[in-house]
């Protein structure tokens, strides 16, 4: 309970300043596409120089759990998802924002974030020194099966047909191959220097999500009834709340696995949002809603990626590890105040530490209640007439694919896959299965190279890879993860015969 | 006629030279970014932001410095971009890593080498460490060097990636010693294998320095040696160089960091930056932030540069001979 003891750390007048405008900054920040997490706290620590270590920690804290969050924004009213984190927010958001419910999108949305960012910062409260011990369980060979069974998901993620799905992985996959390999230096499929760097996966999630939308809706024409826009009713804010109070469901498995995947180091956010998402269809009795705008799959992902903020700082406070890249420029942050995430964080500045953590706790309930005010007029996006629409998510696009690295390269590699997009869903294939493709390669190549490395100085790559129980627990996991697909395939087959039969 | 031709000739030399002395008189005029070839939040990436810090104060340069990621293949993907698609303007800097970009280039599949770049001035050095978990079995380095002897190839070493100067490091343990490690480049930089290191997936690794000092300070691991030519008497003056240690090793793997332009810059843009440069890196505030972050300074002027790059590329040229 020594973290009750430093709230007043919070509520001193410039620290509370700092996290009221590091709230609403991040959250314009994160709405804005192109600009990740990692980004926007980069951005930010010049401004830490010039403040005191508690005071910049509070900045960087609150920046980083509302970009997470403001990425909802841009995914639900564009479709363009800010951060690999909102992929799947933008799935079920996107659609529901179509059909005129933006306004209870936005809501649920901050609301899941608001409490799936709390239990999160809780359980780094409480759970840290369990935790940073399992965060260290994690070596090359489980982080590949992790990959491996994320993976095994992609053929059931947002996709009518099962074999599009996997498809759709696998061109992901390969696109993840492309430039040189991280471990060994290889170069591959570079024919153009624009490539060299690989694909930028925020450049590509832009791309893929933004451009075949904008696309569709030149293909649409000035007909009048696509420049008549769509109705925007009045959502209350009450009624958000009991709805989200009803989520149990969906909240609780997209806390829970939000909070596993953003512990393990390597994996981090990423695919939080996305893993959440999938299994949230699994468990629930309305599978075929998905994707069409309900609101389960939202909430799942949601509460996903603002749980996973918590504990993915678990390694880098107790253990000096970075677990994503957003948590290395954290690192940066602190270190240039001469202080030393680790034990030395914890015994010699408590104050700077749980000031820090307790400001987060904060900082959550500020982001759903600044979300929840911007939700009312930013949901009347919807109402813009869709030629003004699409020219806006054009220069959007454009911009945000620009920025992530002062890079043209980045902006050729966004239009093409957005253009091979738009065809492909032509066709009944969807791009989020792609880009977990495009993330899950790298994480399985790196990490299967590295492990055989290791394995081969050791007992060599079938004890290495095959033996030990997390290695075992993760390829049951694997085979059943797989197995259930294929089952759940075949009965929505002989279903969709015995309809046709009784027809 | 031909008097015609030479006073043109004089008058347009001696616009062009106006015009550069202008350019050199107005410039910086607007800011300065940095191609930095590492992620945000790592070393290079972190100390690049605190020594350009006061970039933008009146008697420094008095534009700011921007700071842009270029990462990638161990920082191939940046210099490559920087040699190729960089404007030789002096608007564009980036920041240089040695030995690895020398190494890399030496081993090719890379479009650039020493002679693409111009150096600047040098900001810091940062010798490679030889590091183990705190529970290892390994206390000192003969120790770890003596079980490599005897089961060939069987010690793991963690390091940033190939051709760096973690992997300089191992290359010159292993011939200076005559044992076999097994060198496991991590994705991730230097904080992916310092993770390596303190979970125990490998039983050793070379990291940095400055981020050897934090992970022993923070319990979780324990320093055998330095890969330097004099012990570190400011942040590890208790740890042996592997000299010391009895293996000849020398400073070859040390990572400088600095920043360079260009080749085709305007030499008074050169000139104005190699004057200004290791000022701003001298300045007070620059220090004290850089001594808080354990990251060890080592300001050196263009020519101290040129002469160090110079000796690099032979060093590593005679190392990277047999590979």
């Amino acid at each position: 309970m020594e973290f009750l003891s430093y709230f007043g750390g919070v509520f001193e007048p410039t620290a509370f300043l700092l996290l009221l405008g590091g709230t609403i900054g991040g959250l314009i920040l994160g709405a804005t596409p192109g600009l990740s997490p990692t980004m926007a706290v980069a951005l930010l620590i010049p401004f830490t120089f010039h403040l005191s270590p508690t005071q910049g920690l509070i900045l960087l804290g609150a920046a980083y759990t509302s970009t997470v969050a403001g990425g909802a924004v841009s995914a639900i009213l564009l479709k363009i998802p800010g951060a690999p984190a909102n992929i799947a927010t933008a799935l079920d958001g996107n659609a529901m924002a179509k059909n005129g419910e933006g306004a209870r999108a936005l809501h649920l949305s901050f609301l899941s974030s608001g409490i799936g960012g709390v239990i999160g910062v809780l359980l780094l409260i409480f759970l840290t020194p369990v935790l940073a011990q399992w965060a260290l369980a994690f070596g090359p060979s489980h982080l590949f099966w992790m990959a491996i069974l994320g993976v095994t998901v992609i053929g059931s993620l947002d996709s009518r047909s099962f074999v599009k799905g996997l498809l759709s992985g696998c061109i992901g996959l390969w696109l993840s191959m492309i430039g040189f390999d991280d471990n060994l230096g290889a170069q591959r499929f570079i024919f153009t220097d624009s490539l060299a760097g690989g694909i930028n996966i925020i450049a590509a999630l832009i791309g893929l999500f933004a451009i075949p939308q904008v696309l569709d809706m030149f293909s649409k024409g000035r007909n009048s009834s696509v420049i008549e826009a769509i109705e925007v009713p009045k959502q209350a804010f009450m009624e958000s709340l009991r709805e989200i109070m009803r989520s149990g469901r969906s909240l609780s498995i997209g806390t829970i696995f939000g909070s596993i995947i953003g512990l393990i180091p390597g994996v981090g956010g990423q695919i939080a949002g996305l893993v959440a998402y999938d299994q949230a269809k699994k468990f629930s009795p309305d599978k075929e809603k998905f994707g069409t705008g309900h609101p389960e799959g939202l909430i799942a992902a949601e509460s996903a990626n603002n749980a996973m903020v918590g504990p993915s700082l678990v390694p880098l406070l107790t253990l000096s590890i970075p677990g994503s890249p957003t948590a290395a420029v954290l690192l940066g942050g602190l270190i240039i105040h001469g202080i030393f995430p680790g034990s030395d964080l914890f015994d010699n500045h408590p104050q700077v530490a749980w000031t820090f953590i307790n400001s987060m706790l904060i900082g959550q309930i500020l982001m759903v209640i600044f979300g929840i005010y911007t939700a009312s007029w930013a949901a009347h996006i919807a109402r813009a007439p869709v030629p003004i629409m699409a020219a806006a998510v054009m220069v959007l696009a454009l911009f945000g694919a620009y920025s992530v690295q002062q890079s043209m390269g980045d902006v050729y590699v966004m239009l093409s896959l957005g253009v091979g997009m738009f065809f492909l869903e032509k066709f009944g294939f969807s791009a989020a299965p792609l880009v977990l493709g495009l993330i899950l390669g790298p994480i399985a190549e790196s990490n299967f190279t590295t492990g055989s490395l290791i394995a081969n100085a050791q007992d060599g790559p079938i004890i290495y890879f095959m033996t030990g129980t997390l290695n075992l627990f993760l390829i049951v996991l694997v085979v059943a993860s797989i197995g259930y697909s294929f089952w759940s395939n075949m009965m929505h087959g002989k279903m969709a015969k015995a309809e046709r039969a009784t027809s | 006629m031909n008097r015609f031709i030479k006073t043109l000739a004089v008058g347009v030399t001696a616009a062009a030279l106006s015009a550069g002395a202008t350019f050199a008189a107005d410039y910086p005029d607007r800011p300065i970014g940095v191609a930095v070839s590492y992620g945000a939040g790592g070393a290079t990436d972190f100390q690049a932001r605190i020594v350009t810090m006061v970039a933008g104060n009146e008697d420094v340069l008095g534009q700011p410095i921007y700071i842009v990621n270029k990462p990638g293949a161990g920082g191939r993907v940046g210099w490559n971009w920087f040699a190729t698609e960089a404007e030789a303007d002096g608007y564009t800097m980036s920041a240089y890593n040695i030995p690895h970009f020398i190494a890399q280039s030496i081993k090719g599949g890379v479009s650039y080498s020493a002679d693409s770049f111009e150096p600047i001035a040098n900001w810091g050095a940062d010798p490679a460490v030889v590091v183990v978990g705190k529970d290892s079995q390994f206390n000192t380095i003969n120790e770890m060097v003596d079980y490599a002897k005897e089961n060939p190839g069987k010690v793991t070493l963690s390091g940033a990636g190939l051709f760096v100067g973690h992997h300089i490091a191992a290359l010159q343990i292993e011939k200076a010693t005559g044992a076999k490690f097994a060198y496991i480049p991590t994705k991730g930089g230097g904080a992916a294998a310092m993770k390596a290191v303190i979970a125990g997936d490998v039983l050793g690794g070379i990291n940095n320095l400055s981020d050897a000092f934090r992970a022993q300070q923070a319990g979780n691991v324990k320093i055998l040696g330095v890969a330097d030519i004099e012990r570190n008497t400011e942040f590890l003056p208790d740890v042996p160089t592997l000299k010391e240690a009895g293996y000849d090793v020398d400073n070859a793997s040390v990572n400088f960091r600095g920043l360079m332009v260009k080749k085709g810059t305007p030499q008074a843009v050169i000139d104005k930056l190699a004057a200004k440069v290791p000022e701003m890196f001298a300045h007070a505030r620059v220090a004290k932030r850089m001594k808080a972050g354990g990251s060890p300074m080592k300001i050196m002027s263009r020519t101290e540069v040129q002469a160090m790059w110079a000796k690099r590329q032979e060093t590593l040229k005679e190392l990277l001979a047999g590979l």
